[in-house]
């Protein structure tokens, strides 16, 4: 055992695999199989072994993340899964928030819910808000169901009922009659997933946990044995969307909670990077093929939250997904990426996605009968991306293929010449990326002016530039193995786990303290069961959070809430908390009006070892080019020349005036004019804007 | 390809007339807007406001004309908004504007058709020149009067009129148009909180316009303006001079309050835009369901965008091809002083009767009807806050509660109708453990309506069931605003009617449809939310279709046999032969 760590991260198209052992990096990207996922990790990690010469007993940790239950979600490939909900609310799935997400397009769909109507049933019981019983549940009638259940084969059940949250007993006694009679079915209950209150949004996430559950429990099972077979003995743990690891047992549980898990792993990246830079005020900026993914990052942590939208169905648009209430990185993803398509409407204006040319055909310049322009082809007519050295040079660009379609699509239309269509294309989507980022921080009550951005996966590097000045940002950063971002995130992730109560706490008189303490000890119990079985000597570190508003408000905002136990003094403690965080929000506070708690959290991790403080910056060098290329100055508007390096030749020091290019082999960094390119003490290249 | 190198146009970024550079510019216009109502969304504090999305928010050049609108909840504000910038400036010509003036009104008939909705205007000065103004527009939460609802004889008991005047004058507030909306109100630190949010949203639109002209260098918006104006006036025209030029009407009866009311339009497509006159519409009502012209012209003009040109921005160069009149004292153009405080249970049913045009010029191109007015929940309960005993109310817990709910929209030209999802409304309903966390009501059932949608070829969307009472002893007041229930949504070419909704007590008693009426103690209401109306004849449905839809308990296996003509099985099989009789008899 020389305590080396392996991460691997399976995509759409490439399973990303990251070692790190005594200080080194080793990365490799190896194809997704689609049909057996596992065997795209045991061969990346095969590769990972034979290259660095590990064994498996070398290893102490292996940490995955996937997006198979991503997928089974968005091409609605999970289990045959049924629903017991109060009886009177079968429909509560469906009907959603009876809202439309978009005004003016009469054909809209709402997404359909994960469980079909028929396959819903009602319970008779109800609990009021306060967990007073209203009316038992009869269980003669769950006999009948149970029937149903068994006839119609239902491989997964999900129970959701009035007000569970606040009372659990219903739900756990039917759980537990399930559990008897019929054992082969996995339950989800709706307080253990998310015991949140809001009906719709609490059964969502249930259903999406049972929907996922069969196929995510025999692949993590298959997973886990045939590493064992691998000799593998280390612990495996699996990356969460709110950025902590989970254990095995905590995953097969809460399946739900490794939706999205990969671009966590960028975000815990940008994060290790904000804090070994000294960073405060960051964003990251996650570009791929097919979307862009934007985050927030203070004092060196991600922002968090616990509410997300999975499968999108109409162009990626805010409600058209299911929503989930889970710990989540708080992150805006929009449909811009490579494979991004153009094309112009009716008011002769370019659109640059969500569509996406996928990796089939791909852009037109992949040569695989893709006829529509996308970002990657203005990137080629635009000098950024050398056709002859694509993906480290294993693929050939065809740039008349780029020009040919751009032309037809979006030149013609708008009278425009090759490179001003691309340029048109770029500015589009760097554009779109700009004003989601700008959208996304007032949400957050945040300012983007002065942050830093950190740029990783295999687009960002090309546009951060740009962006950074669309943005009014001077700095940015491209870290080392910025390609394969996610998983060298997982290997820095820690073991933590978030438990939240629905709690209606109005601070008035009526303020509980006692019970407050009751709940946190309860929450505390539940998440240390949850870290120890994943990290049994562990250092922990708690926080705890308030979703608090004004009385009467429809949204709440977290605030971080002191160390306990409590007494009656954190009525007053929590106002004043409430109001400096309501103040920072939204530049005011509204004296005289009650406030509300609505929700609280307890996330307990384990402690993580800080980065080494980036050394300063080494004495400046001026390396030599390998070569010349025409690039796009958007300055300017025109083709000019510009040196062209080879990223793995440069030395920590190493100063490069834009324009330029810094190619390696998942992707490449534009250098515009007027920044100046730096390669700092632990390899990454540090853009700054030093002004026209 | 062009050779680059000799690339004519080579300069687009520094080119003002490039059009990469002008859609750059318009793209960013469009964010700063958004922006200004995401931040009046997040910070308001009426139920409408954050989870309707009933607000406002837009941008105009100095001679008024608007450049872009945020896309946001509810079509009431479309071009309203608009024409309350023109009346701003009449009365506030520019030259007498200083940079930090702000402007406010909540007259129904020069802003957007009642008391409870706020209008601002901001002029926005850089470097001393006015460049823009910018205005927004929320629902506050209470306005004084009656409050929300129906009851209402003339404006005068519906809450406090603000006329056109100024808020802040050269950045300082007036502290007495803020003692008076104080003085006046029920919940005067949230409405009044909801008048800073309007005039910060302005302020925070109007510093992100001037950090856009940094950026791009510009010093106005002329060009900009034009070339936003221009293309969107022409696309919106393309779109129009692709229907059939002429003449269509239609008519549609809906149950008004004392009297049913007859909605009629006459809509005129020529080369040079649509127009709609509403002449022949019924007269005034004596309660508060009556509509100023403003809001008639914003959702008839909604219903045609939507048919028409849904992607084309609403700007003044897209909206001028649509042009709107009905008769003074029509229910459509109330006049001062009638009562207008629920004008949207009318407004609402607008798109339909537009609809009802279009499908004579286009055949089969729109949705058949639906219930298109909301069936909110609005209750509320205390002492002194119903009519009933006070010894009754004595120990009762004050509360109100408002969620939005809807029944099911009408069959669209190929699908089906939505179920239980507001159109044309965009509104979010409140979960219902938070209606239940916050006061004393309980929901018993919420659920969809079997058998309430239209049968067609395509089906309407189904209406919901609800009964709900209080947890505790004591009467409770109900506020109905609901049509629907005597003239239900209709289908269209063949497709059969929705359902109508129905409101009463479990004990039998039926209520009114409109109207605050007391809840006895005990009681419990039930609620029956219409269905859309069908599209196509119902024994054309793909049976498959019909199959699904009973075995999901949509539509019950008679509807199956008698509307749809499919024998089903007792477990929910086709019976072929049976079938083959209904449907060829």
């Amino acid at each position: 055992m020389t305590n080396a760590h392996l991460a691997a991260d399976i995509g759409g198209t490439f399973t990303d695999i990251a070692v790190t052992h005594q200080g080194a990096l080793f990365t490799c990207k190896v194809p997704t199989i689609p049909d057996a996922p596992e065997e795209g990790i045991f061969r990346g990690v095969r590769q990972a072994m034979a290259e660095t010469g590990l064994t498996a007993a070398d290893f102490s940790l292996i940490v995955h993340g996937t997006t198979l239950a991503t997928n089974a979600l968005i091409e609605r490939k999970g289990a045959k899964t049924a629903m017991l909900v109060t009886d009177g609310f079968r429909d509560a799935v469906e009907m959603a928030y009876e809202n439309r997400f978009e005004q003016y397009d009469i054909f809209m769909d709402k997404p359909p819910p994960l469980v079909p109507r028929e396959f819903r049933y009602g319970v008779p019981e109800r609990v009021d808000a306060k967990g007073d019983v209203l009316i038992p549940l009869d269980e003669n009638a769950v006999g009948g169901l149970i029937e149903e259940l068994r006839k119609h084969r239902i491989e997964a059940v999900a129970i959701g009922l009035m007000h569970s949250y606040a009372a659990p007993g219903h739900e756990r006694r039917l759980g537990d009659i399930l559990a008897r009679e019929l054992p082969d079915v996995l339950v989800s209950l709706s307080c253990e997933v998310s015991p949140e209150i809001r009906e719709y949004e609490r059964w969502s996430t249930t259903a999406a946990n049972a929907y996922v559950q069969p196929l995510m429990s025999h692949y993590l099972g298959r997973l886990s044995s045939e590493l064992g077979e691998m000799g593998f003995t280390c612990p495996l743990r699996l990356m969460t969307s709110g950025g902590g690891l989970a254990s095995l047992e905590t995953a097969r549980r809460f399946p739900i909670r490794l939706v999205e898990s990969g671009p966590a792993g960028g975000a815990i990246l940008a994060a290790r990077v904000a804090r070994e830079c000294g960073l405060d005020r960051v964003l990251s900026f996650d570009m791929g093929g097919t979307t862009a993914k934007i985050c927030l990052i203070d004092d060196g942590a991600p922002q968090q939250s616990r509410s997300f939208e999975v499968a999108r169905q109409y162009r990626f648009m805010k409600g058209s997904g299911l929503p989930l209430r889970i710990p989540v990185i708080e992150m805006v993803e929009i449909g811009a990426g490579g494979g991004s398509v153009a094309r112009v409407d009716a008011l002769s204006r370019i659109h640059v996605g969500p569509e996406s040319a996928g990796a089939v055909p791909g852009p037109a310049c992949y040569g695989q009968g893709g006829d529509a322009p996308t970002v990657t082809d203005a990137n080629v007519t635009l000098g950024r991306i050398d056709p002859d050295n694509f993906a480290g040079g294993t693929m050939k660009l065809d740039a008349a293929l780029s020009a040919g379609a751009i032309d037809s699509d979006v030149g013609e239309a708008l009278s425009l010449s090759t490179l001003s269509a691309a340029f048109g294309i770029s500015e589009v989507v760097e554009e779109n990326m700009a004003n989601a980022a700008r959208v996304h921080a007032v949400e957050r009550g945040k300012e983007i002016r002065g942050r830093t951005l950190v740029a990783f996966g295999g687009g960002a590097a090309l546009h951060a530039a740009r962006l950074a000045r669309k943005l009014n940002i001077d700095e940015v950063i491209v870290p080392v193995a910025a390609g394969v971002g996610s998983a060298v995130g997982f290997l820095q992730a820690p073991v933590a786990y978030e438990v939240v109560r629905s709690r209606y706490a109005l601070l008035d008189e009526t303020f509980d303290a006692t019970g407050l303490n009751a709940l946190y000890a309860e929450m505390r119990t539940e998440a240390e069961q949850i870290v120890a079985e994943a990290a049994p000597d562990a250092d922990l570190i708690e926080t705890r959070t308030a979703d608090m508003r004004y009385h009467g408000q429809g949204h709440e905002i977290a605030v971080e809430l002191p160390a306990g136990p409590y007494d009656v003094s954190l009525r007053d403690a929590l106002t004043g908390l409430f109001e400096t965080a309501y103040a920072a929000t939204y530049s005011r506070r509204i004296p005289g009006l009650e406030v509300e708690v609505m929700n609280w959290t307890l996330r307990l991790s384990a402690t993580v070892e800080d980065p080494a403080p980036c050394p300063p910056m080494p004495n400046a060098t001026t390396p030599e080019p390998l070569g010349m290329r025409d690039l796009f100055d958007p300055d300017t508007g025109i083709l000019s020349t510009a040196p062209v390096y080879r990223r793995d030749a440069l030395t920590p020091g190493a100063e490069i005036a834009g324009p330029a290019i810094i190619a390696e082999d998942e992707t490449t960094t534009i250098v515009l004019a007027g920044f100046i390119a730096r390669l700092n003490a632990v390899g990454y290249i540090v853009m700054q804007w030093e002004g026209s | 390809m062009t050779d680059p190198k000799s690339d004519p146009e080579s300069n687009p970024i520094n080119d003002p007339l490039s059009p990469i550079r002008l859609q750059i510019m318009w793209d960013r216009l469009i964010a700063v807007v958004e922006e200004q109502a995401l931040t009046l969304i997040r910070t308001g504090f009426s139920t409408s406001t954050r989870e309707a999305g009933d607000l406002s928010a837009g941008v105009f050049d100095i001679s008024g004309d608007m450049l872009a609108q945020a896309v946001t909840g509810t079509p009431g504000h479309v071009n309203s908004m608009a024409r309350s910038v023109r009346h701003f400036l009449d009365r506030f010509p520019i030259e007498e504007m200083a940079d930090g003036d702000v402007f406010l009104t909540n007259d129904p008939w020069k802003g957007t058709g009642h008391l409870h909705d706020f209008t601002f205007l901001t002029p926005c000065f850089r470097g001393g020149a006015l460049v823009a103004l910018f205005a927004s527009t929320c629902h506050v939460v209470d306005i004084g009067g009656r409050g929300m609802t129906s009851d209402g004889r003339t404006i005068y008991e519906e809450g406090l009129y603000i006329p056109l005047m100024r808020f802040a004058h050269a950045g300082k507030i007036d502290q007495a148009v803020i003692d008076i909306v104080t003085a006046n109100v029920r919940e005067p630190v949230q409405v009044v909180g909801d008048l800073h949010s309007l005039a910060t949203c302005n302020d925070l639109a109007c510093r992100r316009l001037c950090e856009m002209m940094d950026e791009f260098a510009i010093a106005d918006l002329d060009r900009l303006g034009g070339h936003i104006l221009d293309r969107s006036r022409i696309a919106a025209l393309d779109a129009i001079r692709k229907l059939p030029e002429g003449v269509y009407h239609h008519q549609m009866r809906i149950d008004g309050l004392e009297e049913p009311v007859d909605l009629v339009a006459e809509m005129t497509i020529g080369a040079d835009g649509i127009d709609v006159d509403f002449t022949g519409s019924s007269g005034i009502s004596s309660y508060g369901i009556n509509v100023p012209l403003c809001y008639t012209e914003a959702y008839a003009t909604f219903g045609v965008k939507c048919i028409v040109a849904p992607d084309v921005p609403n700007n003044a160069g897209s909206l001028a091809t649509i042009r709107i009149t009905a008769p003074k004292g029509s229910i459509l153009n109330a006049q001062h002083p009638a009562p207008v405080a629920v004008r949207h249970v009318t407004g609402q049913m607008l798109p339909d009767v537009v609809f009802g045009c279009l499908h004579e010029a286009l055949g089969e191109a729109v949705p058949a009807e639906g219930t298109s007015c909301l069936w909110n929940l609005y209750a509320y309960g205390g002492p002194g806050r119903v009519d009933a005993d006070p010894a009754l109310l004595a120990d009762a817990q004050s509360f109100t509660v408002l969620s939005f709910h809807s029944g099911g929209t009408g069959a669209r030209p190929g699908k089906d109708g939505l179920s239980a999802t507001a159109f044309p409304s965009g509104v979010r309903n409140v979960p219902v453990e938070v209606t239940e966390a916050m006061s004393p009501l309980i929901v018993w059932r919420k659920e969809y309506r079997q058998d309430s949608g239209g049968a067609g070829a395509y089906r309407g969307g189904l209406g919901q069931v609800m009964e709900l009472s209080l947890l505790e002893d004591a009467p409770f007041a109900f506020s109905a605003l609901f049509d629907r229930i005597d003239h239900p949504p209709r289908g269209r070419s063949g497709g059969a009617d929705g359902a109508g909704g129905t409101i009463g007590l479990q004990s039998g008693a039926t209520l009114n449809g409109k109207g605050t009426q007391t809840i006895p103690s005990g009681e419990r209401v039930v609620i029956e939310m219409p269905g859309g109306g069908g599209l196509g004849d119902a024994k054309t449905r793909d049976p498959a279709q019909v199959v699904a839809d009973a075995r999901a308990g949509l539509i019950s296996i008679e509807a199956a046999h008698d509307q749809y003509g499919i024998a089903l099985t007792p477990d929910g099989e086709i019976d072929a032969a049976a079938t083959d009789r209904l449907r060829n008899a």
